[in-house]
C-alpha cells in the first residue's frame, strides 16, 4: 500500500538543465532532464542556445541546487569557467554544476578543478547521474 | 540585514531564497510571510489559463515584453505540474520565454505543482505574496495546461484570461461550466491557424448568451454582493465595456510568436484592472482571496493538530475498520474526533 503522506515541506531537488552555447543536439538534455524527472527531481529546462548569463540568472531565478550542461560543441573550455565565475558572482556558490556531452580526456581535470562537480560522456547511464546529484545536495 | 529586509531593498538572490523557503512551506518561510505581508496589496495579479499547447507561455512572454515598456517590474510564476507517481517535474516555460532574459526587471520563478489538482501549486498565492511585497507592479501567474475544472486562478488573480486556440472544441464545449466562466479576457491565440472564425464565433455565441454573472467566487455558500456602482465606462456595449455594472469579457485575437494582438490585450488588461477598481470590485476580490488564504491556513493548521493528537496507530486502527467495512468514512472521522462512531 502507498501511504501518501508526504506534505509541502518535503524538500525537493531543483536542477536547472541548460543548453549553453551554439549547438542544437538537445536530445541528451531532455533524455536526462526526463530521468531527473523520474528520480523526483524538479528540473526546469531552458533549451537551446543559452549564453552564459541567461543560465546563470535561470540558477538564480529558479535557486537551484544542481545546474546541468548540455554541451557538444567542443566549447566548454570557454563557456564552463565563464558559468562558474558568474554563479560565485551572483553568490550562488553552494550550486553543484555537473557537465553532459563530449569532453575530451585531457579536459577533465581542468574542469574538475575549476570546480564542476560531475562529467559525463556517451553512454553514461542516467542511473549514475541521478545518484551523483542526489549524494552531491546532500 | 535580515532575508526579509534583503527582499524588501531589491536583492534578487534573498528574493530567490524567501520563494524557496516559502514554497518548501518552511518554518522561515512563514515568517518571512508574516513580516512580508503588510507590504503586499499593490500589484496587479494577471491569471493565464487555459489548455496545454494554446500559447500560454508565449503569451506570457510578449506581455512581459510590452509591460516593460513603460518600465513596470514584472514577475512571473509559472506552474507546470508534477508527476503523481515520482513527485518529479520538468518545468519548461522559461522556455518561450528568452526574450525576457538580461532585464533586471523581470523574474520568472517556475513552481511544480506538488500534487494539487486546481492548476496552481498549494504555494502559488503566497509566492505571488513575496512577489508582491518585493514590489513588482505586474504579477502574471500562469497555471499547468488547464482543461475544465482548473478554476483556483480565479481566487488568486485580480484579472484572468483564458487562453484558446483554434481547433479545440466545438460549441458545445463553450457552454459548458467551468474555465470560460471565470475569463475575465478570452485570448484565441494561434490566429493565423485555419479554424480561427468557428472557434472566434463559437466562443462569441457563448459570450452572447451568458447572463453575465457575477464573477466574484461563492465563499461558504453565498455569491459576494457587488456594491451599486455608478461610475460611468463609457456607452459601448462591445466586449470590454461594462454595461450596468458588469464586466463582459472581451474577445482578442493575438498570434503570440509574432507579438500581434499584444497592444490590444493589455489595453484589455488595464482596462478590467480600472473597471475593478471603480466598480468596487477589486476590493471585494480582494476580501474573497484573503478570506479564503486564512481559510487555507486555518485548514492546515487543524490538519497538524489533528495530527499531534493522533497517533499514527490510531489512525491505522480506524483505516483498517474502514477497510473492512466495520466503519464508515464519516464514522471513522467521528471516531478519531469525538471518540465514538455516533
Amino acid at each position: 500500500m502507498v501511504k501518501e503522506r508526504t506534505t509541502l515541506s518535503d524538500k525537493k531537488i531543483r536542477v536547472l538543465v541548460a543548453k549553453p552555447g551554439l549547438d542544437g543536439h538537445d536530445r541528451g538534455a531532455k533524455v536526462v532532464a526526463r530521468a531527473l524527472r523520474d528520480a523526483g527531481m524538479e528540473v526546469i529546462y531552458t533549451g537551446l542556445r543559452q549564453t552564459p548569463e541567461m543560465i546563470a540568472e535561470a540558477a538564480l531565478q529558479e535557486d537551484v541546487d544542481v545546474v546541468g550542461l548540455s554541451i557538444l560543441s567542443g566549447a566548454h573550455m570557454a563557456l564552463a569557467p565563464r558559468i562558474m565565475d558568474l554563479l560565485k558572482a551572483n553568490g550562488q556558490t553552494n550550486v553543484k554544476v555537473f557537465i553532459g556531452g563530449i569532453v575530451p580526456d585531457e579536459d577533465i581535470p581542468r574542469l574538475m578543478e575549476m570546480g564542476i562537480t560531475g562529467i559525463y560522456g556517451p553512454g553514461a547511464s542516467t542511473e549514475d547521474i541521478v545518484k551523483d546529484i542526489k549524494n552531491a545536495v546532500k | 540585514m535580515t532575508l526579509v529586509n534583503a527582499v524588501l531593498d531589491g536583492d534578487r538572490l534573498a528574493l530567490a531564497r524567501v520563494l524557496t523557503q516559502v514554497e518548501n512551506d518552511t518554518t522561515d518561510g512563514r515568517a518571512a510571510l508574516d513580516s512580508l505581508f503588510p507590504h503586499t496589496g499593490k500589484a496587479h495579479l494577471i491569471g493565464i489559463t487555459g489548455a496545454p499547447g494554446t500559447g500560454k507561455s508565449s503569451l506570457v512572454n510578449q506581455l512581459a515584453l510590452y509591460f516593460r515598456k513603460s518600465n513596470k517590474r514584472v514577475a512571473i510564476v509559472a506552474v507546470d505540474p508534477s508527476s503523481p507517481f515520482t513527485g518529479g517535474a520538468v518545468l519548461g516555460d522559461r522556455v518561450r520565454m528568452k526574450d525576457l532574459s538580461g532585464d533586471s526587471g523581470v523574474f520568472i520563478r517556475s513552481m511544480a505543482s506538488r500534487g494539487s489538482i486546481g492548476g496552481l501549486a498549494q504555494a502559488t498565492a503566497n509566492v505571488v505574496q513575496v512577489f508582491d511585497a518585493a514590489g513588482y507592479d505586474i504579477i502574471m501567474i500562469e497555471t499547468v495546461g488547464a482543461g475544465q475544472s482548473e478554476v483556483d486562478i480565479a481566487k488568486l488573480a485580480h484579472t484572468t484570461l483564458v487562453v484558446e486556440a483554434p481547433g479545440l472544441g466545438d460549441d458545445i464545449q463553450a457552454i459548458k461550466a467551468g474555465i470560460l466562466e471565470i475569463a475575465d479576457i478570452i485570448v484565441v491565440n494561434k490566429a493565423d491557424r485555419p479554424g480561427i472564425e468557428n472557434t472566434e464565433k463559437a466562443l462569441k455565441s457563448m459570450l452572447e448568451l451568458a447572463h453575465p454573472t457575477q464573477r466574484v467566487f461563492i465563499h461558504h455558500g453565498a455569491p459576494h454582493q457587488l456594491p451599486p456602482f455608478s461610475a460611468k465606462m463609457g456607452g459601448e456595449k462591445e466586449g470590454g465595456e461594462s454595461e450596468n455594472n458588469v464586466w463582459i469579457p472581451p474577445l482578442q485575437r493575438t498570434i503570440a510568436t509574432e507579438g500581434k494582438g499584444i497592444d490590444e490585450l493589455a489595453q484589455h488588461i488595464a482596462k478590467h484592472g480600472d473597471y475593478l477598481r471603480i466598480s468596487g470590485d477589486w476590493a471585494v476580490r480582494e476580501r474573497a482571496r484573503l478570506e479564503s488564504e486564512v481559510d487555507a491556513a486555518l485548514q492546515s493548521a487543524l490538519m497538524n493538530r489533528f495530527r499531534q493528537r493522533v497517533s499514527e496507530d490510531q489512525l491505522d486502527k480506524v483505516m483498517n475498520q474502514v477497510f473492512e467495512r466495520s466503519l464508515s468514512p464519516s464514522e471513522a472521522v467521528n471516531v478519531l474526533m469525538n471518540g465514538s462512531s455516533k
